[in-house]
């Protein structure tokens, strides 16, 4: 084979791709489509579920989630609970591996699907309790396929209510043994 | 006339292009021809095994993601083996297929990853590395529709994995499938043709296999040398026994070869992601085990065929809910054993090709 052929037919390969429609997008203006279970920023916590249990906090194998909490408070569907004062997310140092969301007991708390969080100071990245409040409700369905069977996507359908996110109205006795009794 | 002169001491990295991150390199070199050279690592240090050490079995998972960045689900499978076998656990059949699935798309990325950034270390600049990360991307799609990340998935626990794939995970993987081969051929035609690229890469960067042996060296380096050792065949996990695949092997053992093997080995990920969609069986994609799992007191080293290599991971157990002890066996750090008995003699122009078809993974490297 003459010398120089091969480096003809890579070029060729380069034209071909050169004519074909481009890969890449214009980020700010186009988005890809993302995953129904992409984890993301912007946890959404639904106090009207949280117990302040901080199982949450105990399973975050970084320590970024802080609970401070009284007793006395009222829960929509337990009855009694712990009133939260502090429920702080270092979101700078969180990785998005979800074991938090794997944790919660109540399904309270779920992964976001956002993902541009810049922000100037460190301090602005810690997600305050009154940030989780007001936090777009747009669940992740990772670890949620209840969510997944309805066909929610979270990047296109509307926010989710508290009574819509749960495995059922209220954990059952029999799941809560499951979870927490008979595992341990 | 001829120049008089000494030989002198380059230092290259620890930030430089073509060390794959932050290693460094100390030259010694006689004009332009290596004559010894020390390699200086611990600038990525993390310290994963001693963080492995205060953190509950489950938790780990996380940490693995950081070591082989570009492969993290290989790390993934090998930690959820040595738990398993430490704590006697037996995956769930759907789990260990969705697992093995999940491995092999992660071999394909790595591979791809490789690839491009060894032309890119030839100096062919960004274009061919395009074409490779254009079709990693296509797997990172699949793999955040799988776990919901693109790089550290933690999707693996033991006793399987953490959730069943989504429905149109099964069509896209199908199409995807269907696409790769003709890709991988395009690669091929690239790498195989070019006359610039076999110049500089056939019979450069020889590594005999008894050297490569007596260095501990495992993966594709190894197989480039001739001989044929993959942990998929010689110890088969999960369902790698009921698979059928090939293990290509080279035989010179110079920087060809180990492109060429990573080549192929791609074409056999390709066959065997398609025969476990086919066989993957109904059932839970996870056994029932414990967030706090308490292993009874003992050890458990398990092994798996990572992209680079042989990665293990050696437990010991006290009986508490975090391993005593936590080692891990990095096929990036070990296949940098003979780099001095590689490097000798060639010129600075070589060694940055032969650095980069070992093919290491700074993460893994410094733990
Ligand atoms: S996603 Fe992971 S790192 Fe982040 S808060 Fe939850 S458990 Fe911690
Ligand atoms: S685990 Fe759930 S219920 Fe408990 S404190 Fe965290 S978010 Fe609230």
């Amino acid at each position: 084979m003459p010398y120089g052929l091969g480096l003809l037919k890579g070029m060729l390969v380069t034209l071909t791709n050169f004519r074909r429609k481009p890969f890449t997008i214009q980020y700010p203006e186009e988005r890809v489509p993302q995953h129904p279970r992409f984890r993301g920023e912007d946890f959404v916590w639904y106090e009207e579920r949280c117990t302040g249990c901080a199982s949450c906090a105990k399973f975050c194998p970084l320590g970024i989630i802080r609970i401070v909490t009284r007793p006395s408070g009222m829960q929509t569907q337990e009855g009694e609970k712990y009133a939260l004062e502090v429920f702080d997310i270092d979101l700078a140092r969180c990785m998005f591996c979800g074991l938090c969301v794997e944790a919660c007991p109540y399904d309270a708390l779920h992964m976001g699907s956002g993902f541009e969080r810049a922000r100037y100071t460190r301090k602005d990245l810690v997600m305050t309790i009154d940030e989780l409040r007001r936090a777009p409700k747009r669940p992740s369905t990772w670890f949620r396929p209840q969510l997944e069977g309805k066909g929610y996507n979270p990047h296109t359908d509307r926010p989710l209510e508290w009574h819509e996110v749960g495995r059922h109205q209220a954990p059952s006795l029999a799941d809560m043994q499951g979870r927490w009794v008979e595992e341990r | 006339m001829t120049l008089q002169g000494e030989p002198v001491i380059i230092n290259i990295g620890p930030q430089h292009p073509s060390t794959h991150g932050v290693f460094r390199l100390r030259v010694l070199f006689d004009g332009e021809v290596v004559q010894d050279l020390e390699p200086v690592f611990g600038y990525l240090h993390r310290g994963t095994e001693k963080l492995a050490e205060e953190r509950a079995y489950t938790q780990i998972v996380t940490l693995t993601d950081r070591l082989d960045y570009v492969s993290s689900m290989t790390n993934n499978h090998a930690y959820v083996l040595a738990v398993e076998k430490l704590a006697r656990i037996r995956p769930t059949e759907r789990g260990m297929y969705l697992r093995v699935i999940a491995a092999e798309l992660s071999r394909l990325a790595s591979h791809l990853v490789a690839t491009g950034f060894f032309l890119q270390d030839l100096g062919a600049f960004a274009t061919p590395l395009m074409y490779c990360f254009r079709e990693r991307e296509r797997i990172l799609d699949l793999m955040e529709m799988l776990c919901g990340a693109r790089i550290t998935f933690s999707y693996m626990r033991p006793g399987g994995v953490f959730q069943d794939a989504p429905p149109d995970f099964w069509p896209a993987i199908q199409q995807f499938l269907s696409e790769m081969p003709h890709y991988l051929d395009e690669l091929e035609h690239l790498l195989t043709e070019n006359e610039v690229i076999l110049a500089r890469t056939k019979g450069v960067g020889i590594l005999p296999a008894q050297v490569a042996i007596n260095c501990s060296v495992s993966g594709p380096v190894l197989r480039a040398s001739g001989v044929q050792w993959d942990i998929r065949k010689v110890d088969p996990y999960d369902v790698y026994d009921r698979l059928e695949f090939d293990i290509p092997v080279g035989t010179h053992g110079d920087c060809y070869d180990r492109m060429m093997v990573r080549l192929q080995e791609m074409r056999q990920s390709l066959r065997i992601l398609g025969q476990a969609v086919r066989d993957i069986p109904s059932g839970p994609a996870r056994a029932p085990v414990p967030f706090f799992l308490r292993p009874p007191p003992g050890e458990a080293y398990a092994h798996v065929e990572s992209p680079k290599g042989e990665l293990g991971f050696y437990l010991v157990s006290d009986g508490g809910i975090s391993p005593y002890r936590c080692k891990i066996r990095s096929p990036s750090f070990i296949n940098l054993t003979p780099l001095r008995e590689l490097l000798r003699g060639w010129k600075m122009a070589d060694l940055i090709v032969i650095f980069g078809s070992i093919d290491i993974n700074m993460g893994e490297v410094d733990r």
